[in-house]
């Protein structure tokens, strides 16, 4: 019941503004794929075009191999979960579970029955009689999951289904919907601005900019070894600290250390670090100063003053109880391949963009 | 919200306010029941023979009567009808399709309101003239004729589509905003609804109350419409009406309550059938 997605050259411009930009991307049966960007980077305007609700200036979405550009929205093999509560008002849980059966002319036995299992599936078995304006927004989401696997789709597309839910529940229904799509096999487009849901729950993430693809690869690698500047501070948090590069190394903060990937052809540069990779020590005599702390549970996020500008560490709870604002500390970056970019500060900064909860 | 009985006690910081509302109720009564009462009482009392119903008893029976208000309410039902039948989809089509359009939709749905009916009636009478001689020699010249019908002037009919489109536009763009029309819409789209299936299964049901008050408008405006109708020369109950009161005053008065009577208990019905989803 799965199949592969491909897009290939996908364009679509909206008046003045390139949403896609001659997009390609293939996406192998069974998987799950985050298409990751900031907003108005394109990602939803993909995922509508495999909807069928969008059509591509040029290009064409493939499923299985087979040109599906010009198939109507409602023809086509796609279950999908949208960002806005999207149930029938009308209609209670287990009937919007069965809506697309009843549009099939499925009989009433055959349909409620499914979608009695689904909503088991989904954890609401209870919940079958209730109209959408009586369950949670978490609830709600998990019916419309429900009602998006009812016809058994090949493809499954998530339009940033979660961003309308508190923290935790966010949490809870990213596992629970990588859990299902694990155990169903199907193939799986998920649309997201958080970094952190794209990383925890995606096989492929593919980060987006511009209507154009940035890098596809597996979470780790996209964190570890981005490709691009744009990458590395989207997917994260990074430092950008003034380096100098001599031959593949770059001095920074007073060390030496290897350049990752080609070296710029300009010396002076950007060198990108992340805050896991920054150590601060208690040092009396240290050159730099905790200017604040805070707490992130497991970890804590130290925003230290160094060399006339500040940078971003984190470091384990425990040993961060010993440095409170204004604490004279030693910072070390982890000795690792960095990443460097174009000179674009003069003093240590970071750089926060859409930093995750 | 919970529900108020008008039993609770009330303490003195809420009496006040109550006071007024009281006074406001009242002066509102007084100012729609005197009125009616009076019309009332003018029906059945007379000086030389007293209190007697016998202005409703003629009424059944009175020449025109159930002829014109049978008319009226065939118009109401026709021009409902194919008022919703173009303005629902055409509203969805610009919000879905062309949003830029919106305005230009709106302005040009509450342009009958900015034009006299007097205006309005000239230029259909002038239209229909001149059409029956354009068209004389043509095979739509039966049509033309035919649209005028006295039995059943569909003329009037599409006039009054444009009449009460104001208000059928208005009572719609209400009821859409209330729900997300694209998202609903294309979730089922994805699920596999063909367009018709979705405008009569999703968007309609939904729709309920704002249907059920654009038919209410265009019932009340179309049984009480007088002046299309007469100067086209047709004779609906409202048209009737007037005619009746010139010979008999009693009993067009009697006529026009028992119209308010009906109007209200019609609106009454339909209030219902469209009015089921509020049991939740």
């Amino acid at each position: 019941m799965t199949a592969s997605v491909e897009f290939r050259a996908l364009r679509r411009v909206f008046g003045k503004t390139v949403a896609l930009d001659g997009l390609d991307l293939i996406i192998a049966p069974g998987e799950f794929v985050a298409l990751l960007g900031p907003s108005g980077c394109g990602k939803t305007t993909a995922l509508r075009c495999v909807a069928g609700f969008e059509r591509p200036d040029s290009g064409a979405v493939l499923v299985d191999g087979r040109d599906i550009t010009n198939v109507p929205a409602n023809k086509r093999d796609a279950g999908m979960v949208f960002q806005s509560y999207s149930l029938f008002p009308n209609l209670n849980a287990r009937d919007n579970v069965a809506f697309g059966l009843r549009v099939r002319k499925v009989p009433a036995v055959v349909r409620h029955a499914k979608a009695d299992e689904l909503l088991e599936l989904v954890g609401l078995p209870q919940h079958a009689d209730r109209y959408p304006h009586q369950l949670s927004g978490g609830q709600q989401q998990r019916v419309a999951l429900a009602r998006a696997l009812a016809l058994e789709p090949r493809v499954l597309l998530l339009d940033e289904p979660l961003s309308a839910l508190d923290a935790k529940v966010r949490v809870a229904l990213r596992e629970e919907i990588r859990r299902l799509q694990l155990d169903l096999g199907i193939t799986t487009i998920f649309v997201t601005h958080d970094q952190e849901e794209a990383l925890s729950v995606a096989d492929r993430v593919a980060v987006l900019r511009e209507g154009r693809l940035e890098q596809v690869g597996s979470p780790a690698e996209v964190y570890d070894r981005p490709a691009t500047p744009f990458v590395a501070e989207f997917v994260g948090t990074m430092n950008h600290l003034a380096g100098q590069v001599t031959g593949d190394q770059v001095s920074v903060l007073g060390q030496l250390l290897p350049v990752d990937g080609k070296v710029p052809a300009d010396p002076s540069v950007d060198v990108l670090i992340r805050p896991e990779a920054v150590r601060v020590d208690l040092d009396e005599d240290g050159g730099a100063e905790v200017v604040t702390a805070s707490f992130r549970g497991a970890s804590v996020r130290l925003r230290v003053a160094v060399a006339g500008g500040e940078v971003l560490a984190d470091v384990p709870g425990h040993e961060a109880a010993s440095l409170g604002p204004g604490t004279r500390v030693a910072v070390r970056l982890v000795e690792r391949p960095v990443l460097v970019a174009a000179r674009t500060v003069t003093v240590p900064a970071p750089v926060v963009v859409a930093d995750a909860v | 919200m919970a529900a108020l009985t008008g039993l609770e006690r009330v303490s003195g910081a809420a009496a006040r306010p109550r006071v007024w509302r009281g006074v406001v109720f009242l002066l509102a009564a007084a100012y729609f029941l005197i009125p009616l009462g009076a019309s009332f009482w003018y029906t059945v009392h007379t000086p030389v023979e007293g209190v007697s119903l016998s202005a409703y008893g003629e009424l059944l029976t009175a020449e025109g009567f159930v002829r014109s208000l049978l008319l009226s309410l065939g118009l109401a039902a026709a021009t409902i009808v194919l008022v919703l039948l173009l303005s629902l989809p055409a509203m969805l089509a610009v919000r879905l399709f062309a949003p830029r359009l919106r305005p230009v939709m709106e302005v040009l749905c509450t342009l009958p309101l900015v034009v006299p009916p007097i205006t309005f009636v000239a230029g259909i009478g002038t239209s229909l003239r001149v059409g029956t001689d354009v068209l004389a020699p043509t095979p739509f010249w039966a049509t033309i004729i035919a649209v005028q019908d006295p039995g059943f002037p569909v003329v009037l009919v599409l006039a009054y589509v444009v009449l009460v489109l104001p208000f059928v536009y208005r009572s719609l763009d209400a009821g859409l905003r209330t729900m997300d029309v694209r998202t609903l819409v294309e979730a089922a789209r994805n699920l596999g609804a063909s367009w018709p299936y979705v405008l009569f299964r999703v968007v309609v049901p939904n729709l309920r109350s704002a249907l059920a008050s654009a038919s209410f408008l265009t019932l009340a405006l179309v049984l009480g419409e007088y002046t299309v109708a007469s100067l086209l020369g047709y004779e609906p109950f409202a048209v009737w009406i007037v005619t009746a009161s010139g010979s008999a005053g009693q009993l067009s008065v009697a006529v026009s309550i028992l119209s308010l009577l009906l109007i209200w208990l019609l609106l009454l019905a339909v209030s219902t059938v469209f009015g089921r989803e509020k049991q939740k």
